[in-house]
């Protein structure tokens, strides 16, 4: 236990040290926020789906969460580089308990940094529909962040090197965010862009934090929860195995 | 202690280590060397349970570390032959990690951590970042960190590399210290023959990833009949450079640096 937790904070004394860090990722949330968020307001109106901006906070809230959390598991890729990866693995410690560890602080990083940007939004002019759900809306966050950290690890075990880096931002992450109902409503879609954006485990975090904050959602909110935790248990699994399976 | 078999690992059509065997008894100190790339390296990742062999045998202390690695790596402890510190953390937090990684009773880690620093001059530096040290330190912290707790066997990857004759003096009195006290095995690596010579029990030379000469110090000058171990070591191995490729890891440091401060 004591190994989980010492990892754990390792990621949390590596974040609050990198304050340059924590500024340049808040960059691009509020970029989206408030030209996209005001930008296409207008246009959403009209529509009738009413404030953009209203739609947009938790889209993206969710996406600095996936990034913030896919990156810190990918941070392995920079240990494996600079060494401590092999610290760790040759320790006398389950290395299930090494891989659980980073996860749980990628993830803590991710949900503080939503957080900030949750923060970020309020100043902009975003309102939750209700005060009190906004515990429940961290708990999705939360969900989001172990998914991706999961995912992050479970990619960061398996690759070399950060030549596959580019490769996973493109085909990967980037799909996993355009795809997932953060950037527009997932209802009255074409029929594949409705399947995919249902495959994408991102879409139901999303989804879910609308629900809770907006008191609007596309799918049940009972759904979404059960969608995160099975597939954030396949990905703490996944990533557990190709962790234990590391060589150097 | 450690009993190897016809060891062989190869990657793709390059075989790093070809059937090595050799053994080391308990409480020995054991000095494995060779030119660069001759496959010492590997050898220790195979024993240490980072690379899986491609065929042969190991025992760590009765243990095999393919199919008992949790249980193997209870019984050593390891200096790197590169960088394995978290620069962003400070020197003492990365003893404390080591601490916490290798279940070193907390009061007891304090002090030994303490104790070390000291031991090799970093206490003053203690709460600074590892990445604003010098490499020397950086070496001088990767070492106090491995004698943080007390394995049954201690590898040791050219402990020596980039480090001063004070910190060498110190490193060498305090591994034959723990052999002598805690009858620690240790198996180790180096470039430099003076150093085998004096601390060594055995010695076994490898080149081309075959085991070409064991023995003690003695027997090995003997046997080539030479004056040093130097001589000794060139007579076995020959007197061509040899050519290490960089390996995807050099490359990577090498765009990190380029491309950041260094952080992720």
């Amino acid at each position: 236990m004591s190994a989980i937790y010492i990892l754990w904070l390792r990621e949390l004394k590596r974040y609050v040290r990198s304050r340059a860090q924590v500024i340049a990722s808040l960059g691009q949330p509020l970029l989206y926020l408030l030209a996209l968020g005001f930008g296409l307001s207008p246009v959403f109106k009209k529509a009738g789906y009413g404030d953009y901006l209203q739609f947009i906070a938790p889209g993206v809230i969710g996406m600095s969460v996936l990034f913030s959390s896919i990156f810190s598991g990918l941070g392995l890729l920079w240990d494996r580089q600079f060494g401590f990866l092999k610290e760790t693995l040759v320790a006398p410690v389950p290395r299930v308990q090494i891989m659980i560890g980073r996860t749980l602080g990628g993830a803590t990083v991710a949900v503080i940094q939503g957080l900030l940007v949750m923060v970020v939004s309020l100043i902009a002019g975003f309102r939750p529909a209700h005060f009190y759900t906004v515990p429940l809306a961290l708990g999705f966050m939360v969900a989001i962040a172990i998914v991706f950290a999961a995912l992050g690890v479970a990619i960061g075990s398996s690759l070399q090197d950060m030549q596959g880096f580019q490769l996973i931002m493109n085909f990967m992450v980037m799909p996993i965010f355009f795809l997932s109902g953060a950037m527009f409503p997932l209802t009255g879609l074409g029929k594949i862009l409705g399947f995919i954006t249902k495959l994408d485990p991102l879409s139901y975090g999303i989804d879910g934090m609308r629900a809770m904050l907006l008191a609007s959602s596309a799918f049940d909110p009972r759904i979404d929860i059960l969608v995160l935790a099975g597939v954030g248990s396949l990905f703490v699994v996944l990533g557990a195995w190709r962790f234990s399976k590391i060589e150097i | 202690m450690i009993k190897v078999q016809n060891l062989v690992k190869t990657f793709g059509s390059f075989t790093a280590v070809n059937d090595v065997s050799f053994q080391v008894d308990e409480g020995e100190i054991f000095a494995f060397l060779g030119p660069n790339g001759a496959g010492k390296t590997t050898t220790i990742k195979m024993l240490t349970t980072l690379l899986k062999p491609t065929s042969g045998s190991i025992e760590l202390n009765g243990l095999d570390p393919r199919t008992h690695q949790h249980e193997a790596r209870q019984h050593f402890g390891i200096v790197f032959q590169d960088p394995s510190l978290d620069g962003d953390l400070t020197a003492w937090e990365n003893m404390q990690i080591h601490a916490v990684l290798y279940h070193v009773p907390r009061k007891a880690g304090k002090q030994r951590s303490e104790e070390l620093l000291k031991l090799f001059e970093l206490w003053d530096r203690r709460n600074d970042q590892v990445k604003k040290f010098s490499g020397g330190m950086k070496r001088r912290l990767e070492i106090a960190r491995g004698f943080l707790h007390t394995p049954r066997i201690l590898f040791l990857d050219e402990p020596t590399l980039g480090l001063d004759p004070q910190s060498r003096n110190q490193l060498w009195s305090h591994v034959k210290n723990v052999n002598a006290k805690e009858k620690v095995t240790v198996f180790l690596t180096t470039h430099y023959m003076d150093e085998a010579d004096r601390v060594a029990h055995r010695i076994g030379v490898i080149d081309h990833g075959k085991l070409v000469a064991q023995g003690t110090p003695k027997e090995i000058k003997e046997q080539t009949k030479t004056e040093s171990l130097e001589d000794a070591f060139l007579a076995l191995t020959g007197s061509t450079i040899r050519d290490e490729s960089a390996s995807s890891a050099d490359q990577m440091r090498q765009f990190a640096k380029m491309w950041s401060g260094g952080r992720r």
